[in-house]
């Protein structure tokens, strides 16, 4: 098959079949110069966003959320269009009819939807609530099944933030397909997997998937006329850089308006661009300023993408984050670079709009990267704190070289891969659990096995790491069993039906665990091995506090001696949680990222050996706790590189900051200098690195006038915030984080 | 052969080229007024390493350095401790780790000279330009470092000269003019670096219960360093 719109265009089996990443190899051209072909902002964007700026600004007043539409539930087709600047924008979409407008989402749960409108003073309207009064939501589905163990789970915080009462998010639709084939020809592919299914026998797995294909079909058709009322027909291929970016645009727009998912990863976008913005450059149809406006464009648009959330949610999930995580760069398999020009465009854009968490830039860093790009995103973490990297030599081994992330650290194949977001464990509070023989102090609640509280005097090691297995054993498999829950009923009743319907209808699933306090329960070890710590108990007979004695190694500097129990606790919990088989045969997948939910956490667990103080944050992520590094900066990346990426394939955060001196004494050498630290780290097997270069005094004062830093960006956990955005607990914690500095 | 260790740095980027795993050696001949680590001025005290055990210690680092990081040995004094230095520097030279020596160029001696054979780089402090500022805020003549930078010369080793900008002492025309001659003069130095005084170092003062000598004089503003930048380049 070929189409007009394809024109110019290398022809390869992506003509044949649904394949984008043969189309990318085919057709793209990689850059490996610097940056000084970019342009800046021309006076319409400028404009434009100065109109943006205004809006955030209000927002920011009315408390945080600009307008709420409560009379509305959000779908494809349920808002007219919406404008920034009907006359000035390129690209064109809102989800509501109302820039920054909220539209109510009840598919995951009408609670939360119904607390989220009161948290902002408004009601949710009888007409949504007579809707949903008679329907299944995802949440009441996932109670009607849980067992008493699994809400005890929940209610005691050993197991926090699951998606039982808002969309799970985290899969990301292979959006370019819209643009590279038509929305037509996409509905032929799938009808076509539809007739093949009972050819076989017809079996619940056979009839629950032609029921979703049914309705990806039907989505399908939604994204076409959701396009129509912006005045675009996108029932065929876009045909120059502009329609590539608004069809695709289209295609993330709709999986936004249609769920309400904890992450909207955008996928790996800017080099399929790059194809369609060289072709049209080459005919004389584009300049370099026009093609940066579109990309400008493009971002503005992502940057006003919201959901509406409750202040439970903000609290595990701060900053009002939607992960628009796009990811950038990396080598492909035929050993050219997947950079092109755009990629630096889309990283420009923190000059000629500012800078920004979303979208979630994410570089995906190689060895073999050219260093003019190497250097280029050095300092566009110098300049803006806006960026994350991920190390691309060692994902591509395993995911091929058109995988994007989704949420922060979590890699899968494009349009191929999907997963089941899981949240995570909270690990330090499951020692104590062991300790108290399955009493959790912080919650007064019985859970676990029941057996004896640990004897009195100094711990002995090999007892404790005994009791903890056991309470891992019994914890890995009741997670495993409340994922199976979630998940399943997450497909029943807010089934992705656009963002699935951009996915191979044979899709391969991951089922995402996560463990929170990794450091916690590492230097709690390692001082019951090293030093002498005594249980002190309260008046009913269980550990309430520490006493410990002497110095032991602290994770984070370089020291294996507990670095190695880090990583064999990251290895045993993998190997647990495989005990137990998943729903749809998901891949079983652990994750250590907390998102801003460290400091959730931490108020939900008693003190612990360490030496952290009851209610005490984690350290976020894979970090070492705060402060606790006494080695220097390469030493604690060191601690952190030797967890393995072969027993966390969904990723290992690593949040790094350090102050612009620390990096040298001139901008050029600190440039360098962060691109020499950045290839060490991943030459050592490191998974990420979130880079902020400043100074904490900068972030003491944003705390106490927050007002005057709108645009304050930091990277927390696998993604960035606006300061002003986090709680002032949340505030607090980053503050008190390690920052690497000139001693 | 053991050598004694005041602390271990493992990613310095101000000490030399590059990103670098800094050994501050314990012990110095010197007590200068402007000292930021009166830590390493006792040559009692500080952790016992072998010259294998720190270059093993700094290979775990190598990957950081890039093309122009490595190890520097700093103080202290690394040249009171000469011959384990060499032994350090020999040890990471054999596997093929940059070496970069930071030092007052105070003593010379045929341990210093054969060290100074396995040094990739030196970072000569030049505290200031007259032999009388000198034995009133170093405790040695002037033309111990001249001497030092001659030998430097004549072994074509690269170095980079460093003052430490102290108001009222040497921000002035006469020690950038100096500073400018050395360079002139001396074709192994490929770099003068300013570095701003600063008193950072009070709390390390007050927890040895030592008194900073230094504690009353002004930090430079940075308009002030890069002026004298101009001066002296």
């Amino acid at each position: 098959m070929e189409h007009i719109n394809w024109n110019g265009f290398n022809k390869g089996v992506w003509t044949n079949e649904i394949n984008v990443r043969d189309f990318i190899q085919t057709n793209y051209s990689e850059y490996t110069g610097d940056e000084s072909f970019l342009v800046g902002a021309t006076d319409r964007t400028k404009e434009l966003m100065g109109k943006l700026e205004a809006l955030f600004t209000l927002e920011r007043q009315f408390g945080g959320v600009l307008d709420i539409d409560t009379e509305t539930v959000s779908s494809l087709k349920s808002y007219a269009p919406g404008y920034l600047d009907k006359e000035k924008e390129i690209i064109v979409g809102l989800q509501t009819n109302r820039p920054l407008k909220r539209g109510v989402n009840p598919f995951g749960g009408i609670r939360m939807a119904r607390n989220a409108c009161e948290a902002y003073g408004y009601k949710l309207s009888n007409k949504v609530e007579e809707e949903f009064m008679f329907r299944t939501t995802h949440n009441d589905g996932v109670f009607r099944a849980y067992t008493d163990e699994m809400r005890l789970a929940r209610k005691s915080h050993i197991i926090t933030g699951l998606p039982d009462a808002y969309g799970r998010g985290r899969i990301i639709g292979d959006y370019r397909r819209v643009a590279l084939y038509g929305v037509d020809r996409l509905i032929e592919e799938k009808k076509a997997d539809k007739a093949k299914i009972g050819m076989g026998n017809m079996n619940l797995e056979e009839i629950k998937l032609s029921e979703e294909i049914f309705q990806q079909i039907t989505f399908l058709g939604f994204l076409k006329d959701m396009a129509q009322m912006y005045g675009y027909d996108i029932s065929g291929p876009a045909k120059n850089a502009k329609e590539a970016i608004q069809w695709t645009y289209f295609a993330y727009l709709a999986s936004i308006k249609e769920q309400n998912g904890a992450a909207n990863s955008l996928g790996r976008v800017s080099t399929f661009f790059d194809i369609y913005i060289e072709r049209d450059i080459k005919n004389g149809e584009l300049t370099e300023t026009k093609a940066q406006e579109l990309l400008d464009d493009f971002v503005m648009k992502l940057r006003m993408a919201r959901h509406l959330r409750t202040p439970e949610y903000n609290e595990l999930f701060g900053g009002d984050p939607m992960w628009i995580t796009e990811a950038l760069g990396g080598m492909g398999e035929d050993g050219r670079t997947l950079v092109t020009k755009t990629t630096f465009r889309m990283l420009n854009t923190l000059y000629t709009l500012g800078s920004s968490p979303e979208p979630n830039l994410t570089v995906l860093w190689s060895k073999d990267l050219p260093e003019g790009f190497k250097k280029y995103c050095s300092k566009v973490s110098i300049d803006t704190d806006s960026i994350q990297y991920e190390n691309d030599d060692l994902m591509r081994d395993i995911y091929g070289d058109d995988y994007a992330i989704a949420c922060c650290v979590s890699a899968m194949k494009v349009g191929k891969q999907m997963q089941f977001f899981g949240a995570r464990c909270n690990i330090a509070k499951l020692l104590l659990l062991a300790l108290n023989g399955g009493f959790d102090v912080e919650s007064g609640i019985k859970i676990g096995p029941q057996s004896e509280v640990v004897g009195k005097g100094v711990l002995g090691y090999s007892e404790v790491v005994n009791r903890f297995d056991t309470y891992l054993a019994w914890l890995s498999n009741l997670y495993v069993n409340t994922m199976n829950v979630i998940h399943y009923m997450h497909d029943k009743y807010a089934y992705e039906k656009t963002q699935m319907a951009l996915h191979d209808t044979d899709v391969h699933r991951f089922m995402a665990f996560g463990i929170a306090g990794l450091s916690v329960v590492a230097d709690s070890l390692s001082a019951i091995k090293y030093a002498k710590v005594t249980p002190i108990f309260n008046d009913d007979g269980y550990v309430v506090n520490f006493e410990t004695v002497g110095d032991f190694p602290k994770y984070g500097n370089d020291d294996d001696r507990v670095d190695l129990i880090a990583k064999d606790l990251a290895h045993k919990v993998i190997t647990e949680l495989r005990k137990t088989p998943t729903y749809r045969n998901a891949e079983h997948t652990l994750s250590v990222l907390t998102i801003t939910s460290n400091v959730s956490y931490g108020k939900h667990t008693g003190a612990t050996p360490d030496g952290r103080e009851a209610g005490a944050a984690f350290a976020p992520g894979a970090n070492p706790m705060h402060n606790r590094e006494e080695n220097g900066a390469l030493a604690s990346l060191n601690s952190v590189a030797k967890i393995s990426f072969d027993d966390c394939r969904d990723g290992i955060s690593n949040t790094f900051s350090v102050t612009p001196e620390a990096l040298g004494r001139t901008y050029s050498e600190r440039i360098d200098n962060l691109t020499a630290i950045l290839d060490g780290y991943f030459a050592k097997k490191a998974h990420h690195i979130n880079v902020n270069v400043m100074n904490r005094e900068t972030l003491i004062k944003a705390y106490k006038d927050p007002t005057a830093y709108p645009n304050l960006t930091i990277r927390v956990s696998g993604y960035a915030v606006n300061f002003h955005k986090l709680s002032r607990e949340q505030q607090k914690e980053v503050i008190s984080r390690t920052f690497h500095e000139v001693m | 052969m053991k050598g004694y260790v005041s602390s271990i740095q493992s990613m310095g980027t101000l000490d030399g080229p590059g990103v670098r795993f800094v050994v501050f050696l314990q012990g110095c001949n010197l007590r200068c007024g402007c000292c930021h680590n009166p830590e390493t001025q006792s040559v009692f005290g500080g952790d016992e390493y072998t010259p294998e055990q720190i270059a093993k210690k700094c290979e775990k680092y190598r990957s950081y350095f890039g093309a122009k990081g490595g190890i520097t040995l700093s103080g202290g004094e690394p040249l009171l401790q000469a011959s384990f230095a060499k032994e350090v520097f020999a040890e990471c030279k054999n596997r093929g780790i940059n070496t970069c020596l930071d030092t007052s160029g105070s003593i010379i001696n045929d341990e210093v000279l054969s060290l100074l054979d396995f040094c990739d780089h030196v970072l000569l402090d030049i505290k200031y330009h007259t032999d009388e500022l000198y034995k009133k805020h170093v405790g040695c003549s002037i033309n111990k470092p001249l001497e030092f930078l001659s030998v430097l010369n004549d072994k074509n080793i690269p170095t980079t000269l460093r003052q430490v900008i102290i108001p009222s002492l040497n921000d002035n025309a006469d020690s950038m003019c100096f500073l400018k001659k050395l360079r002139e003069n001396n074709s192994c130095v490929v770099k003068t670096e300013l570095l701003p005084f600063k008193k950072i170092c009070l709390s390390k003062y007050d927890a040895l219960g030592l008194e900073f000598p230094f504690k009353d004089f002004d930090t430079p503003s940075s308009e002030l360093i890069k002026q004298l930048e101009k001066d002296c380049f």
